[in-house]
């Protein structure tokens, strides 16, 4: 689904990526962690397609279509979802009016007419239960004085309206309790089938207990310098990262 | 001929129309002279700075446009709130078109300024508030001189007017080029409400000059919510001066959506004169190409207890440009006033310019007076969490657009003008977002 090749990339001339190479199949879920600094974020934007990241070298694909020149909106519209770190505020838009928006934008992207009112209601009831979100908090404006709990569950509650083919969540266990990490990752879970793949961008082993793995990579210095299965998380969260430094030296 | 000169003889031959004994002609008199004395109003006046009108004064503008132009009414449908009941007035070229208004005299009145004027039994009214609120400028000067059209509104006590009031002036380009100087009188009783919305609109690509002088009086709880729609074509132009007086506890708003026209000007002017009151003063500006739009406003706050908020929010695109002068003055007896000003600008391309400039002038020392302004551009982290949802950029900065005109939206309190104004943002914006934020 996603390839990644010995992909490069830079902003404002200072190399962040350094030649990632990864692959992610439909029905895996992948974890790349990594110390801070290491270029996880970095990579989820690329991959979704922000501007100020430039390419400069190596090849990204999607559904084997290269989508390193396609603008976020068309990535998104094939499939591509971010669960952003950092959710932005907008102030003035309500939940729901954006989603409305979101959802009808894609489907005009693929020639189909707006969903029918009654339909839309319908799954924004059906998703926010998913996620047990309370029906006010959907009247809000996007994010605006949202607790960093409310802005996760949030994002998840877009990937569950959207239902993209690739989810990638960067730190979206960051700023969740354990209640609420339950319920996001139970949400994540219920919206996994074998059609599609998910990215867990994570500082944390805990997330993982949660929405288990099938490969842990470890990026560092804008390269994955170790893969393996969900038991590499284990050791990483028993002790750190700097074994694997030595072991690269 | 200069337009100043051919101002003056015009006034000469207009004079001989009038009747002499009009208490009016007084005024008059001395109005024609302060605009002699005085001028257009150049660049190097402070209130001006940034406004030239130099390129306007060089049309040959035709100052009593001929009499016989028909509109049909479904040429002109879209410019009225046509899918609620309202009382209209209507002029083409300056003239009051009785086809397409619809006016009344039961219990209120609502009605033609030439009519006011010339009957005696609307004289008390006239002599009681015509021209007591308007500043001595050149241009409402110039409006006084000539002033013999426009609307006429008088609300007596106690009374809620069921249904909004449109007033519309069309020009219709069957002249090379016309001034229109509209002259509107509007005196809401106490304890009475009124909502009140106002059009300029050119059906042509000939060039108009209005100059339009609006006077508004709020007697005591008084509810008055006024709303400017300048959506004009590309050769219109437009000077407005609107006036309004305050007593106590009266509420008055006045929204400003300028969206359209060649060159905009807006003196807006709040006089408070009894304690507690509240003026509103509100904008959403979205402009392109080379349009211009200065937004003047004034309140005075003279006595105490009184409130006043304005948010005025810019979106300058192409080479447009835009000024805002805000002035609060807060009088030595207008303790425990709060003033609040904001003013937002978001410039879309580089050659777009804003000119800012508020001015507080506080001589009480108990009040709460702030005022903030912005400039900047769309928020390149927002765009990008719109459009990693597919939502694409066009309409991601549209979203933004209305997400940030919002809090001038959410206050307007006739549905359907609220409807109509976010439409008239979509088409401006060329987008179509299916909602209402």
């Amino acid at each position: 689904m996603l390839q990644i090749k010995n992909l490069h990339a830079s902003v404002e001339d200072k190399d962040i990526l350094k030649g990632i190479n990864l692959n992610v199949n439909a029905g895996e879920v992948h974890a790349i962690m990594g110390p801070n600094g290491s270029g996880k974020s970095t990579l989820a934007s690329v991959i979704s397609g922000k501007e100020e990241f430039e390419i400069t070298r190596g090849a990204l694909s999607f559904e084997g279509e290269d989508i390193s020149e396609m603008d976020p909106e068309e990535r998104a519209h094939k499939g591509v979802f971010l669960s952003f770190q950092y959710p932005v505020e907008i102030p003035g838009v309500s939940v729901t009016n954006f989603i409305k928006t979101a959802i009808n934008e894609n489907r005009k992207a693929k020639g189909q007419d707006d969903m029918p009112a009654a339909e839309m209601l319908k799954l924004i009831k059906e998703k926010a239960d998913l996620l047990e979100i309370d029906r006010k908090f959907l009247s809000r404006s996007l994010n605006e004085g949202f607790s960093g709990g409310e802005k996760k569950r949030n994002e998840i509650f877009q990937m569950a309206m959207l239902e993209p083919r690739l989810a990638i969540l960067d730190e979206t266990d960051s700023g969740l309790d354990i209640d609420a990490l339950k319920i996001v990752a139970n949400g994540v879970n219920k919206l996994k089938s074998n059609d599609n793949a998910v990215i867990l961008i994570t500082h944390y082993q805990r997330l993982l207990d949660y929405i288990v793995p099938d490969f842990v990579h470890v990026l560092m210095d804008g390269k994955i310098v170790k893969s393996g299965t969900k038991e590499l998380a284990y050791e990483l969260e028993e002790k750190g990262y700097d074994w694997i430094k030595e072991e690269l030296v | 001929m200069s337009l100043k000169d051919k101002l003056l003889s015009s006034y000469i031959a207009f004079e001989d129309h009038l009747e002499a004994d009009s208490p009016l002609h007084d005024l008059r008199h001395k109005a024609i002279k302060t605009f002699e004395d005085k001028g257009f109003p150049t660049k190097k006046e402070e209130a001006w700075k940034y406004t030239s009108l130099n390129s306007l004064l060089k049309t040959d503008y035709s100052i009593f446009p001929k009499q016989d132009h028909a509109v049909e009414f479904k040429e002109v449908k879209k410019y009225f709130l046509h899918d609620i009941d309202t009382y209209k007035i209507v002029f083409i070229d300056g003239v009051y078109s009785s086809f397409l208004s619809e006016t009344t005299h039961n219990k209120l009145d609502v009605c033609l300024m030439s009519s006011a004027l010339n009957k005696s039994k609307y004289k008390p009214v006239i002599e009681a508030y015509f021209n007591k609120i308007a500043k001595e400028d050149s241009l409402t000067s110039l409006n006084t001189a000539f002033a013999k059209e426009g609307a006429y509104i008088h609300i007596p006590k106690h009374k809620e007017v069921e249904k909004p009031i449109e007033i519309i002036n069309f020009s219709t380009g069957n002249e090379a080029a016309v001034l229109l100087q509209p002259r509107n009188l509007i005196v809401v009783g106490e304890n009475s409400h009124v909502q009140i919305i106002e059009r300029h609109q050119s059906l042509s690509e000939n060039a108009v000059l209005t100059n339009s002088v609006t006077e508004i009086f709020a007697e005591k709880r008084a509810f008055v919510d006024y709303y400017k729609v300048q959506n004009d074509g590309p050769s219109a132009s437009l000077i407005d001066n609107t006036y309004v007086s305050q007593e106590r506890e009266s509420n008055c708003n006045v929204h400003t959506f300028s969206f359209g026209g060649n060159l905009t000007r807006n003196n807006l002017n709040f006089y408070q004169n009894g304690k507690h009151c509240d003026s509103t003063l509100k904008g959403i500006t979205i402009l392109e190409d080379k349009q211009h739009v200065d937004h003047n406003t004034l309140v005075h706050h003279i006595e105490s207890n009184c409130e006043s908020h304005q948010d005025y929010k810019g979106i300058f695109d192409d080479s447009s440009t835009g000024v805002f002068n805000g002035k609060i003055v807060v009088e030595k007896e207008a303790q425990k006033t709060n003033a609040f000003q904001k003013n937002n600008n978001i410039l879309i391309e580089d050659k777009a310019t804003i000119n800012a400039k508020p001015q507080l002038e506080i001589f009480a020392d108990d009040v709460k007076c702030s005022h903030g302004c912005t400039i900047g551009q769309f928020d390149e982290d927002a765009l990008f969490y719109l459009r990693s949802r597919g939502i694409a950029k066009k309409e991601a900065r549209a979203l933004l657009m209305y997400a940030f005109a919002n809090t001038v939206l959410e206050s307007v309190k006739i549905p359907e003008l609220k409807v109509r104004i976010n439409k008239l943002i979509a088409n401006k914006i060329g987008v179509s977002l299916g909602f209402d934020v």
